[in-house]
């Protein structure tokens, strides 16, 4: 059944629509799966489409509700833009608005608000249209009890719980732990496109979690036990020393030694190369660039090193 | 006036990206001015420059106090203005949320980190700031409640209204809070409007920032007559929500005295000319913030009022 959670006429012949869809059995727990927070990271649309698909085939499976909301920057997701059209603002860093503020606040608020009190919140993200990510669960280090073990049934490949950061505040993820209702952050591959076998991936550890919640009788493959990278693994973010076109050797998801080559940046013009991105250490090679362009400081990857990495 | 480059990087298709600053005066650092930091804050580098042309002639003048020095650096972001765009040419980034900066990270951080580092070493800061939405705004000081803002010293700018804001969670790596953590006397300064240009809002900043550096002994002379200030929080603003979405027509003007009940925009279906929302005036007071733009949103601050008895 489609609810909307959000209706507001726009200036000229359209109404924005916010709308999540919940399919329910019985009166058990709750699971939300929330995507297109950033309207061009499209990986979370294959997900909604594959769940969904699989509880509408087996509704006497479900025993509690499942709502999905597959676009709640609907505008952004039209237009292929990340932030809010017509603002320019990230609508991540909205969180949790206000049921009295502007449109952007209005919204982020009214979201906050259908979320808070469900037994777990996926907030599916893509990285941008730059980098190309493993599957994993990204967790706010004040959150780490409750939520590690829920991204260990989650079925990615890494969980990175990370240090707090104020600016991180204003997220959807935040707003919603903070007030008790546990948000797992998942990125997973590329803006703009769709990795099948990430959705696939991902689909079975919600249905795992269903699972382990109680409101899911279906049969689950295995999930695979993920790296778990804590605040003290480190992580080497590879940056560009000059601009250029950078070609990857590596794919995201490799194990890379210390001195091996991911990728490079070039220069057209001259047929040269310009730099060779080397793995300073030895570890896994999580985030790889997928857009060619580079600026100087651009971020071409990121290598998981130290204990998370040797596990 | 002496120009130099603060931070210089290749581009591989495009000219270098080059930021530049101009100091007048010599000796003791004293002041730094910040002029745009987005691609669409034309009046902010509007500001800078007309900063830069009564500097110059001031120095002419032998205006300036021994052993102080002024640093302007009209934009941050040349790369984005030039293509029309808000935010950080390739990755939409915005360099106002980049502070205190990272010289070894992204590109707008490594932006961030370079400029920080020179402006840092300043006692004062003034940044020309701009609003997210369009509209005029009263010409003010604004400063973010950190514990180290001393609005008191903001009335040197002359200037009627000087605002205390809290700290949202993104201010917190703006370049005004960061300068006021890392100790500098920081004011953000809107002198009205951001994409368009406002020669007589332009000249209400120049001539406070004037009256600033002389009651901050960086330039001699005597201030001139300052208006009456008003000192308030930014929460004290009263905010005129929209209900409906459509064309937007304003009834009164920027600065405008307005009473309860008093008309003060139309919202009109675009298609069939029907006035689908009349905005009034919830109080008595002046309007401090007027929104402007053809087309407007259901829930959008179509107004700001500073309530008379506010």
């Amino acid at each position: 059944m489609l609810e909307d959670i959000v209706s507001i006429p726009l200036p000229v012949e359209e109404t924005l629509r916010i709308r999540k869809n919940v399919i329910r059995n019985g009166e058990g727990k709750r699971i939300c799966v929330v995507t297109g927070i950033h309207g061009d990271e499209l990986e979370g649309q294959y997900v909604c489409f594959l769940l969904t698909r699989i509880l509408n085939r087996n509704p006497e499976l479900l025993h509690g509700s499942v709502e999905i909301y597959p676009a709640v920057n609907p505008l952004g997701i039209g237009s292929i833009q990340r932030g809010i059209p017509g603002f320019d603002l990230d609508m991540n860093r909205t969180f949790p608005g206000s049921d009295t503020g502007v449109m952007t606040e209005f919204v982020a608020s009214a979201l906050v608000n259908d979320l808070a009190g469900a037994d777990l919140v996926f907030d599916i993200h893509a990285s941008n249209i730059f980098l190309t990510e493993i599957p994993q669960v990204r967790i706010n280090e004040l959150h780490r009890d409750t939520l590690v073990p829920l991204a260990r049934q989650a079925n990615v490949d890494l969980v990175w719980v990370h240090g707090n950061s104020t600016v991180l505040e204003s997220t959807l993820a935040y707003s919603l732990n903070a007030i008790g209702t546990p948000c797992l952050v998942v990125e997973m591959g590329v803006g703009m496109r769709l990795t099948g076998e990430y959705g696939q991936q991902l689909t079975t550890g919600i249905l795992n979690l269903m699972r382990v919640l109680g409101i899911w009788d279906g049969d689950v493959q295995p999930v695979s036990t993920p790296i778990v990278a804590d605040t003290e693994d480190e992580v080497i973010f590879l940056n560009a020393r000059c601009s250029g076109m950078f070609m990857k050797t590596k794919r995201h998801g490799s194990w890379v030694k210390k001195g091996e080559t991911v990728g490079y940046v070039f220069d057209p013009f001259q047929g040269k190369v310009l730099e060779y991105v080397n793995a300073e250490k030895s570890g896994l090679l999580f985030t790889i660039r997928e857009y060619p362009l580079v600026d100087e400081g651009s971020l071409m990857g990121r290598i998981l090193v130290g204990g998370g990495a040797a596990r | 006036m002496k120009e130099t480059v603060i931070l210089r990087t290749a581009n591989i298709y495009r000219d270098d990206f080059r930021l530049r600053a101009f100091t007048f005066g010599e000796g003791e650092k004293a002041l730094c001015i910040v002029g745009s930091s987005r691609g669409n804050e034309y009046q902010q580098i509007f500001m800078c420059s007309r900063v830069l042309q009564r500097l110059k002639k001031l120095e002419a003048e032998g205006r300036f106090e021994e052993n102080r020095q002024v640093m302007v650096i009209p934009t941050l972001n040349p790369a984005s203005m030039n293509i029309g765009k808000r935010f950080w040419s390739i990755d939409n980034t915005d360099i106002n949320r980049m502070f205190p900066g990272y010289a070894l990270g992204e590109t707008t951080q490594r932006i961030a980190a370079a400029v920080f580092e020179v402006v840092n070493k300043y006692p004062i800061g003034i940044q020309f700031t701009s609003f997210y939405m369009p509209g005029e705004f009263q010409p003010y000081i604004q400063m973010i409640h950190t514990g180290y803002e001393n609005p008191e010293k903001a009335r040197a700018f002359g200037l009627p209204y000087i605002v205390v804001r809290e700290p949202r969670p993104y201010d917190t790596a703006t370049l005004n809070y960061n300068w006021q953590i890392w100790e500098t006397d920081a004011y953000s300064l809107y002198s009205g409007t951001t994409a368009k240009i406002s020669v007589q809002g332009a000249e209400v900043a120049v001539d406070a920032v004037e009256r600033f550096m002389i009651c901050n002994h960086i330039l001699k002379g005597t201030p001139a007559p300052a208006a009456d200030v008003r000192i308030f929080h930014y929460d004290d603003l009263l905010t005129v929500r929209t209900n409906c979405s459509g064309l937007y027509h304003n009834l009164v003007p920027q600065n405008a005295r307005v009473t309860a009940g008093q008309a003060l925009a139309e919202i009109i279906d675009p298609c069939t000319g029907e006035i689908l929302e009349t905005v009034y005036s919830p109080a008595d007071g002046v309007i401090f913030f007027r929104y402007d733009d053809p087309l407007i949103y259901a829930y959008t601050s179509s107004f700001k009022i500073l309530r008379e008895d506010a």
